[in-house]
């Protein structure tokens, strides 16, 4: 095998038997009333995710990516328009039923991991299920476990964010995301904080998740990052621009070998 | 629901955030226990205060010289018509509701005896003196009606005098010379310590009322009387007969003023009271200040651990917590930070009151009603702070709690 393998896709996932609607957004808008400026993050956003997908949304600062991300991941509330998300409209939702749709139906993975502080990986990535009132998951801490092997960290269950690297942080933050069985993962800049080698580790731990199916959003503004996505859509100035297929996929996982090897190995000793 | 599992994060929280935990109780603690104990001298120093006036002497009446109204006309006090010894034995004659009445003549001069000389009060008393001030001699004996009659030259002295003329012998039997005039010491009182005004009660020579008037003082004028009255109910009625027996021996006219004062301990009990409740409500206030303080302390450790505490709310409201998981969080760390401190605080206060009890001259008074006070104020104050930001930042969306600064 090459050392990049420009992967061609027709865009989707072709893997999967059905496939349903996970995401659909129509005339979705955002204004942010700063004194007496009005600012349009979002202008009205129709956008549709099929299940199994890894869509990566590019554009500029100030485009409303992030803003729209948000709006997916149930952070924020928009301001006009609807939100189906697993086929219910959030925007009709109380409070209470809106925590409990990102506590079952979301996964979120930060820029700055977010992670609670003196708390170890393992109960870090138990938080959700602490909140989840469906009671889905009885065995919460296998649960963790599980999730922490699939990113990789079974040998840092009990370290606490301040003693794992960047990427090891953000791994504990996929695995938080993994831990409910999420319909969605939705990753805002996830590679943001980390160097070369690192994002591409965490790429292709997306792009392993997405292999076995689950649906993955990704905000970006490294075009470079995008390449590791299925399909990409441009936003600029609160509208969507351009939504393409990948024409040929960086695979992370052929990539890897290709890069130079930091200090520490590729699994992340301690930075100091 | 799963509010064990909340519970459990708050605990976790209180455990993870030590220096946090600490200092939040810290406030509490120092809140408690300085109202407590502040509050507890003042109470102890009032219920000692009341105790030192009870041992004063039972049933005790003061008959003072006051001053008199002549066509309206103020003279001061003790300005005109003083007590005389003929006073003393009309009422002594005359009374039946007092168990006994004693003149007193106050003087005072130098002492020589020993190898040493010292300068004290002299007070003239009659033999019931000792029995009004409910005062008991360590050794020796006092003096009796005979002495009296007899103008006799005998002195009984007070624990500090024997110690400053006779520090290592006994004075009974030995003499001493009062102004030059040379007297027996026939006893030594037993020790008193301070009254409630600080004074010496040991400081003291007691000696035939006679013998002090005559021999040393000079004139026909005696300073005041001291009376009991047969019991605590008597006091009236004897304070009346002697008012009675008094203007009878001054022609004092029906309608006119008394010339005399007569103070039961009774009034004297409540002057001393009303001081040692001013200082209640000093170190009362004092203790207020603490509180404040305290309270400030809890205050300000709440607010600034808020932005560290936002992004926290953040990412929890993130993964799926209710804005009442938050409450319920934060509320119960509140609570057990107050509660902790507080029983902290309780125990220090205990602590230091028996520390102050036992050895030093303070004493503190611990009362439950100040122990729920001082629990309750910073408990409140403490669950105010640590819930009302937590409170706030639950209701942002979860993007403006993350983003918080």
């Amino acid at each position: 095998m090459g050392p990049v393998n420009h992967q061609s896709d027709t865009g989707g996932s072709s893997k999967e038997a059905e496939m349903t609607t996970v995401i659909e957004t129509r005339e979705l808008k955002k204004n942010y009333s700063m004194g007496t400026v009005t600012v349009h993050a979002l202008r009205g956003i129709d956008l549709s995710v099929e299940t199994g997908e890894f869509v990566s949304i590019m554009g500029a600062s100030g485009s409303g990516k992030s803003t729209l991300m948000n709006m997916l991941g149930c952070l924020d509330t928009p301001s006009d328009g609807d939100y189906l998300l697993d086929g219910v409209n959030v925007n009709k939702l109380t409070r209470n039923e809106y925590a409990d749709i990102r506590n079952q139906k979301v996964g979120f993975v930060f820029q700055g991991f977010n992670l609670l502080a003196k708390t170890s990986a393992l109960e870090n990535v138990e938080l959700p299920l602490f909140y989840d009132r469906s009671n889905r998951i009885p065995d919460t801490k296998q649960a963790a476990l599980d999730a922490l092997d699939r990113v990789g960290l079974s040998d840092r269950v009990h370290h606490e964010p301040n003693q794992m690297s960047g990427g090891e942080q953000q791994r504990v933050a996929i695995a938080r995301a993994l831990v409910n069985n999420p319909a969605i993962i939705l990753a805002d800049e996830p590679t943001g904080n980390l160097d070369s080698r690192t994002s591409v580790e965490i790429l292709a731990l997306f792009q392993a998740l997405n292999e076995l199916g689950i649906t993955v959003v990704l905000v970006t503004h490294e075009p470079d990052i995008a390449r590791y996505t299925r399909r990409i859509i441009q936003m600029s100035d609160g509208r969507i621009v351009g939504d393409n297929t990948v024409a040929r996929r960086l695979v992370a996982k052929d990539v890897l070998p290709t890069l130079p090897s930091l200090e520490n190995d590729a699994n992340g000793e301690v930075m100091s | 629901m799963k509010w064990q599992n909340i519970f459990k994060a708050a605990f976790q929280s209180i455990l993870k955030n030590r220096m946090r935990s600490l200092l939040t109780s810290l406030g509490i603690i120092i809140g408690v226990g300085a109202v407590i104990v502040m509050v507890g001298i003042g109470q102890g120093s009032q219920y000692r205060i009341k105790k030192e006036i009870d041992a004063l002497g039972a049933n005790m009446l003061i008959i003072f010289p006051a001053n008199s109204h002549m066509g309206g006309v103020s003279r001061g006090a003790g300005s005109f018509n003083r007590f005389t010894l003929d006073d003393a034995q009309k009422l002594q004659k005359e009374s039946s509701l007092t168990a006994g009445i004693s003149t007193i003549v106050v003087s005072g001069g130098q002492i020589i005896g020993g190898n040493s000389n010292w300068n004290c009060r002299i007070y003239g008393v009659d033999p019931a003196y000792l029995a009004i001030r409910a005062w008991s001699l360590k050794s020796g004996s006092f003096f009796t009606e005979r002495d009296v009659r007899a103008k006799a030259k005998v002195a009984v002295i007070g624990q500090t005098v024997k110690e400053n003329l006779f520090p290592d012998s006994n004075p009974v039997g030995e003499r001493i010379r009062i102004n030059n005039t040379p007297f027996t010491v026939i006893g030594v009182l037993t020790a008193k310590g301070q009254d409630p005004r600080g004074m010496d009660q040991d400081d003291v020579v007691l000696a035939p009322s006679t013998t002090v008037l005559y021999r040393l003082k000079g004139g026909r004028y005696i300073s005041y009387m001291m009376a009991s009255a047969i019991s605590t109910k008597d006091i009236p009625a004897a304070q009346e007969e002697l008012t009675q027996l008094l203007r009878e021996a001054h022609k004092i006219k029906p309608g006119e003023d008394d010339d005399f004062v007569i103070r039961n301990q009774a009034e004297i009990t409540e002057a001393a009271s009303s001081a040692a409740h001013i200082l209640t409500l000093l170190l009362g206030s004092i203790a207020a200040v603490s509180l404040l303080v305290g309270g400030i302390g809890i205050m300000n450790i709440m607010l600034v651990s808020v932005t560290e505490r936002t992004r926290e709310i953040g990412i929890r409201l993130a993964v799926g917590a209710r804005e009442s998981d938050i409450l319920v969080h934060f509320l119960t760390e509140a609570v057990v930070l107050s509660l902790i401190g507080g029983i902290i605080g309780i125990g220090i206060a205990y602590g230091v009151g028996v520390i102050l009890n036992h050895f030093t001259e303070l004493t503190a008074m611990i009362q439950p009603q100040i122990v729920m006070m001082a629990f309750g104020v910073s408990g409140a104050v403490g669950i105010f702070f640590g819930f009302y930001p937590a409170k706030k930042a639950a209701r942002l969306n979860p993007i403006d709690a993350l983003r918080h600064e």
